[in-house]
C-alpha cells in the first residue's frame, strides 16, 4: 500500500482538479482547424447513431422471440445510392474544408517573421535572425505572423505545437516550412511528435508567447550580441568564401549580392529561383548548383558545417543587398584570396571585427 | 419454435465425433509437419499465431503500465522504445496479416468453393514454415536485445543512427512477407480454378470475395515492402546511400516505399474480417447479405483504391500541397466503400431472425467500432485536420479502433463461429457471451480515452508524458486490464471445449455455406464427392428445403 498509494492520491487528485479535455487555442488558426475538427465530429455522431439506432432498433425488432421467420430481400438499389452518395457527399465536404485549413497552414504570408529550427537528436535549437539562440523553448510575440523554417540535423523529427493545431516534420537534409500567428500570450507545448530514437520523449520544450511588449524587452535582453546574419558573415570570411564570391571583375565566384529570389541559369542550363533550400543545397553540393559561366570549383562543405553554420550563412546571403556589404566582408579577411587560394574550410574562425 | 436461439445439436447421448476425420486421418508429429492438408496447416497456424498474439499482449501490457505514471518509472526510455517496437512488429506481421486468411481462410476456402483443398498444398506448406522460421528470427531479435525502430523501419533512424538489431527484424519481417505472399497466391489460383461445377463468381460466399481482395494486395503491396527492407539493410550494411541525404539519397523516398506497402497492408489485414461479418451477420440473422454484390464490389474498391492512398501518411511531410490534396482526396474516395458495407450489414437484420450468439455479439461489437475507427480515419484524411491529429495518440487510437476492433473481433467471431466445424465440439455459449461484453467494454475504456490524448496533442511513442495527460492514461490503463480478462477467456475455454464441449455435428448453426453440409471435423478431402452448387450463396430456402427432404427420405 505504501507504493501503492502516492500514485493513487496523484491520479484521485488529478481527475477531480486538474484534467484537461481539450487543448487550448492559440493562434489564429486554432479556431478554424476546430470548427473543422468540430463539424467532423458532428458528422461522425450522426453517422454512428444511425449505426447503432439501426443495429438496436432491427436487433429489438426482429429478434428471433418476435420474429420467427425471416423474410428474404435481395437489397436495394436505392438504398445502395443513398449510402454512397450521401457519405460521400458529406467526405468531400471535409476534404474541400480540410483543404482550405491545410493551404492556410503551409502558405506564409510575405510578411511573416523568419525563424529557424534546427531538429538534433534529442533538442530543438531555434536560431532567431536578431541573434538569439535558443535550446527546447522559443519566444514568440502575438499579432505577429512567424514563420519557422525547420531542418534535422540527423533523423526525422517533427515540430509540433498542439495550442497553435501546427505541426511540421524536421526532414535532414531538406528545410520545410510552416507558419502560425500567436493570439494568446503563454506557455504551450512544443513536442517532437516523430519518433527519433531513445530519448524521444524528452525532446520537448516550451512555446512561450509574449506580448509585442514583453517580446521586444526578451529580445534586447537574450542578444547574443551578433545578429545571425552577422554570425554568417563570420563563418563567410573565416570560410574564405571570399576569396571567390567577392565583387572583383576577375571573381571565380559568382557575385551573391541580391543573389537570393533572383532567377539564375545553371552550368546544365536549368532556371531556378534561389530560395533557401538552393542556397543550402549549393553550399553543400556546389556542383549541382554551379551557375552559367562560372567553372565547377567550389568544393563540397557537406560534413564541414553544421546547420546551424548553413543557416547562418543562408541568412546572410539572403540579407546581401549591396555590394558593400560584401566588400566589408572582404576587408575583414586578413589573408590575401592569392595565397588562400581555394577555400579549404580550415580558416581560423572569428578574424577580424565584422561591424563596419 | 420461437425460441431465443438457433443453435441445433444432434441428440447427446448418441452423437459422436465422426472416427475419419482431418485430425484422426494421421497420427504423429511427422504427420502434421509434412501435411498438405489445408485445414492442419491451418491449424498450425491458428496455434502459432495465438502464440505471437500473446506474446505481442504482454507486451502491449507493458506498454499500459509504463504509462501508468507521468514519468518512465517501470522501464528506462531505451526499454519502452524497444517494446512498443516489438509490439508493432509481432502484432503487424506476425498476428494481423496472417489472422484471419491463414487460419481461417486457409480452413474454409477450400470448402467455401467446393475444392479438396487448396491449388498448390506444397506451397501452403511452405508458407507455414517460412512464417515459422520469420518468428524464430523475430524472438531471436528479441531475446538478444531487440530493436527499436518502431514497427515502421524509419530511415535515417534504422539505418545510421540505432545500434539494435535491425538488421534480424528487418529480414525477419522479409521472410514472414513471403509467407504472406504464397498465402495469397495459393487464394487466388484456388479461387480462380477450383471452384466446383456451377459455383459463379456471384454464388460464392463474401468472406471468398474479401479474402480475394486482400489476396490481390498481398501479391502485389508485400513485394514492395521486401524490395524496401533489404534496401534498408543494405544501406545498414554496407551503406548504399539510397537513403542517406549525404550521399545524394532521399529519405522521404524510404516513406513512399514503405507505406505503400503499408497502407494497403491495413486492408490486406481488415479485408478478410470485412468476410467474416459478412458470413455471420447473415447466419444469426437468417438472411440473405442486403446487397451482396453492392458488398462484394465494395471489396475490390477497397483493394483497388487501397493502392493509392499511401501518401496520406506524409502530408506534414513535405510533401507537395497538391500531392497532399490528391492523396486527401482519394483517401476520402476510399472511405465510401466502407460506409457501404456497414449499412448493408446493419440492412441485413432487417426484417431477418436475429439471435446472439457469441460470433454475433462479437460482429455487431466490431460494426460499432470499426464505424468509429472508420470516422475517425476520415479526421486523419483530412489534410486541415491531419496536421494537429497526426503523430498523435489520436492516429494510436483510430488504427487500433480498425485493427484491435475491428479485425480482431472479426477474427474471434469468426474462430467461434467455425470452432464447431474445426474441432466438432462446441465452445461453452454463457461464458463465452460474457467474454464478448467484456472485450468490448475493456476496448472502448482503452482506446477512447486515446482519441482525447490525441485531441490534447500527447505524441505517440512517448516513454513520460506531462502529468495533465494521467487522468486519461489511467483510465485507458484500467481499460487494458480488462481487456487483457477478455482475450485470456477464449484461451481458457475454447481449450477447455477441445475435450468437453457439447458434440456439434454437421451444422449447429444452420447455415448455409457448403462446409456446413459436411462432417465436423471434415474428412482430409473435405467432400466425400465432388459437390454441384445449384443456388445462390445464404440461400436459406434451400437448406430448409434440404432439410425437409432429409428428414423425408429418413
Amino acid at each position: 500500500m505504501n507504493y501503492i498509494s502516492p500514485v493513487l492520491w496523484q491520479f484521485i487528485s488529478r481527475w477531480l482538479h486538474d484534467f484537461p479535455l481539450f487543448p487550448p487555442e492559440a493562434s489564429t488558426i486554432a479556431p478554424q482547424a476546430d470548427a473543422l475538427f468540430f463539424f467532423m465530429v458532428l458528422v461522425s455522431l450522426v453517422g454512428l447513431t444511425v449505426v447503432v439506432l439501426l443495429i438496436v432498433g432491427f436487433s429489438l425488432l426482429y429478434h428471433k422471440r418476435r420474429h420467427p421467420h425471416a423474410v428474404q430481400i435481395e437489397g436495394s438499389t436505392l438504398l445502395e445510392a443513398t449510402w454512397t452518395i450521401i457519405p460521400l457527399g458529406l467526405f468531400l465536404i471535409i476534404f474541400v474544408w480540410g483543404a482550405l485549413v491545410y493551404f492556410r497552414i503551409y502558405t506564409p504570408p510575405a510578411n511573416a517573421m523568419n525563424i529557424y529550427v534546427v531538429g538534433k537528436q534529442w533538442m530543438w535549437k531555434v536560431e532567431h535572425p536578431g541573434g538569439q539562440h535558443e535550446i527546447d523553448a522559443l519566444h514568440v510575440p502575438t499579432g505577429r505572423a512567424v514563420q519557422l523554417t525547420i531542418i534535422s540535423q540527423d533523423v526525422f523529427h517533427s515540430f509540433s505545437i498542439p495550442a497553435f493545431r501546427v505541426k511540421r516534420e524536421a526532414i535532414p537534409g531538406r528545410y520545410t516550412t510552416v507558419w502560425f500567428q500567436a493570439t494568446r500570450p503563454g506557455t504551450y507545448h512544443l513536442f517532437c511528435t516523430q519518433y527519433c530514437g531513445t530519448n524521444h520523449s524528452h525532446m520537448t520544450g516550451d512555446i512561450v508567447v509574449m506580448t509585442p511588449e514583453d517580446y521586444r524587452k526578451w529580445l534586447q535582453g537574450s542578444t547574443s550580441g551578433a545578429s545571425l546574419a552577422q554570425d554568417g558573415e563570420r563563418l563567410f570570411a573565416s570560410l574564405s568564401c571570399n576569396a571567390c564570391h567577392n565583387t572583383q571583375p576577375d571573381a571565380r565566384g559568382p557575385n551573391l549580392v541580391g543573389v537570393y529570389g533572383s532567377q539564375l541559369t545553371l552550368s546544365s542550363g536549368q532556371t531556378v529561383t534561389v530560395d533557401d533550400a538552393f542556397l543550402r543545397q549549393t553550399i553543400l553540393n556546389p556542383s549541382q548548383g554551379a551557375t552559367q559561366g562560372y567553372a565547377t570549383i567550389m568544393p563540397t562543405y557537406q560534413g564541414q558545417i553544421s546547420e546551424e553554420g548553413v543557416i547562418a550563412l543562408v541568412e546572410y546571403i539572403k540579407n546581401l543587398s549591396t555590394d558593400y556589404r560584401l566588400q566589408q566582408t572582404l576587408n575583414t579577411t586578413e589573408i590575401p584570396p592569392e595565397i588562400e587560394g581555394k577555400a579549404t574550410g580550415k580558416a581560423s574562425a572569428g578574424s577580424g571585427e565584422v561591424k563596419p | 419454435m420461437s425460441t431465443a436461439t438457433i443453435v441445433s445439436l444432434p441428440d447427446q447421448s448418441t452423437a459422436r465425433i465422426p472416427k475419419v476425420n482431418f485430425l484422426t486421418k494421421e497420427n504423429g508429429l511427422l504427420s502434421w509437419l509434412l501435411t498438405g492438408d489445408h485445414k492442419r496447416i491451418a491449424t498450425l497456424y491458428l496455434i502459432s499465431i495465438t502464440f505471437f498474439f500473446f506474446i505481442g499482449g504482454a507486451l502491449a501490457a507493458l506498454i499500459r503500465l509504463q504509462l501508468l505514471t507521468p514519468g518512465a518509472e517501470l522501464m528506462a526510455t531505451d526499454t519502452y522504445d524497444k517494446v512498443f517496437s516489438m509490439h508493432g512488429l509481432i502484432m503487424v506481421f506476425f498476428f494481423l496479416v496472417p489472422s484471419v486468411p491463414a487460419t481461417i481462410g486457409n480452413f474454409v476456402i477450400p470448402i467455401m468453393v467446393g475444392a479438396k483443398d487448396l491449388a498448390l498444398p506444397k506451397i501452403n506448406l511452405l508458407s507455414w514454415y517460412l512464417y515459422v522460421i520469420a518468428g524464430i528470427m523475430m524472438i531471436y531479435t528479441m531475446s538478444v536485445g531487440g530493436v527499436d525502430t518502431g514497427w515502421t523501419f524509419t530511415t535515417p533512424l534504422s539505418t545510421h543512427y540505432l545500434n539494435t538489431h535491425v538488421v534480424s527484424a528487418g529480414l525477419a519481417v522479409f521472410v514472414a512477407g513471403f509467407s504472406s505472399i504464397f498465402t495469397g497466391l495459393n487464394f487466388i489460383v484456388t479461387i480462380h480454378k477450383m471452384r466446383c461445377p456451377g459455383m459463379t463468381w456471384f454464388r460464392l460466399p463474401l468472406f471468398v470475395w474479401s479474402n480475394y481482395a486482400a489476396s490481390v494486395l498481398m501479391v502485389l503491396g508485400t513485394p514492395v515492402l521486401a524490395i524496401t527492407l533489404v534496401l534498408v539493410v543494405l544501406e545498414r550494411t554496407l551503406g548504399i546511400g539510397v537513403f542517406d541525404p549525404a550521399k545524394g539519397g532521399d529519405p522521404l523516398l524510404f516513406q513512399h516505399l514503405f507505406w505503400f506497402y503499408s497502407h494497403p497492408a491495413v486492408y490486406i489485414m481488415i479485408l478478410p474480417g470485412f468476410g467474416v461479418i459478412s458470413e455471420v451477420v447473415s447466419t444469426f440473422s437468417r438472411k440473405r447479405v442486403f446487397g451482396y454484390t453492392a458488398v462484394a464490389f465494395s471489396s475490390v474498391a477497397i483493394a483497388v483504391f487501397g493502392f493509392f492512398v499511401w501518401a496520406h501518411h506524409m502530408f506534414i511531410m513535405g510533401i507537395s500541397n497538391y500531392s497532399a490534396l490528391v492523396f486527401s482526396l482519394l483517401t476520402m474516395l476510399v472511405a465510401v466503400p466502407s460506409a457501404i458495407k456497414i449499412y448493408n450489414w446493419a440492412f441485413t437484420l432487417y426484417k431477418g431472425s436475429i439471435t446472439f450468439e457469441t460470433p454475433m455479439l462479437y460482429a455487431l461489437g466490431f460494426m460499432g467500432l470499426f464505424t468509429i475507427g472508420g470516422l475517425t480515419g476520415v479526421f486523419l484524411g483530412s489534410t486541415g485536420t491531419d496536421i494537429h491529429l497526426t503523430e498523435t495518440y489520436f492516429v494510436v487510437a483510430h488504427f487500433h479502433f480498425v485493427m484491435v476492433g475491428g479485425m480482431l473481433m472479426s477474427f474471434l467471431s469468426g474462430i467461434h463461429f467455425w470452432w464447431p466445424k474445426w474441432t466438432g465440439r462446441m465452445y461453452p455459449e454463457k461464458i463465452s457471451q460474457f467474454a464478448a461484453v467484456v472485450t468490448y467494454i475493456g476496448f472502448n475504456l482503452t482506446f477512447f480515452p486515446q482519441f482525447i490524448l490525441g485531441m490534447l496533442g500527447m505524441p505517440r511513442r512517448y516513454a513520460s508524458y506531462p502529468p495533465e495527460f494521467q487522468v486519461l492514461n489511467v483510465f485507458s490503463t484500467a481499460g487494458a486490464t480488462v481487456l487483457g480478462v477478455g482475450y485470456l477467456l477464449p484461451l481458457l475455454y475454447l481449450t477447455w471445449s477441445l475435450k468437453y464441449g457439447a458434440i456439434a455435428g454437421e451444422n449447429p448453426w444452420q447455415a448455409t455455406g457448403l462446409e456446413w453440409q459436411i462432417q465436423s471435423p471434415p474428412l482430409t478431402e473435405n467432400f466425400a464427392e465432388t459437390p454441384i452448387m445449384d443456388h445462390e450463396a445464404y440461400d436459406y430456402d434451400w437448406l430448409e428445403r434440404k432439410q425437409a427432404s432429409e428428414v423425408a427420405s429418413v
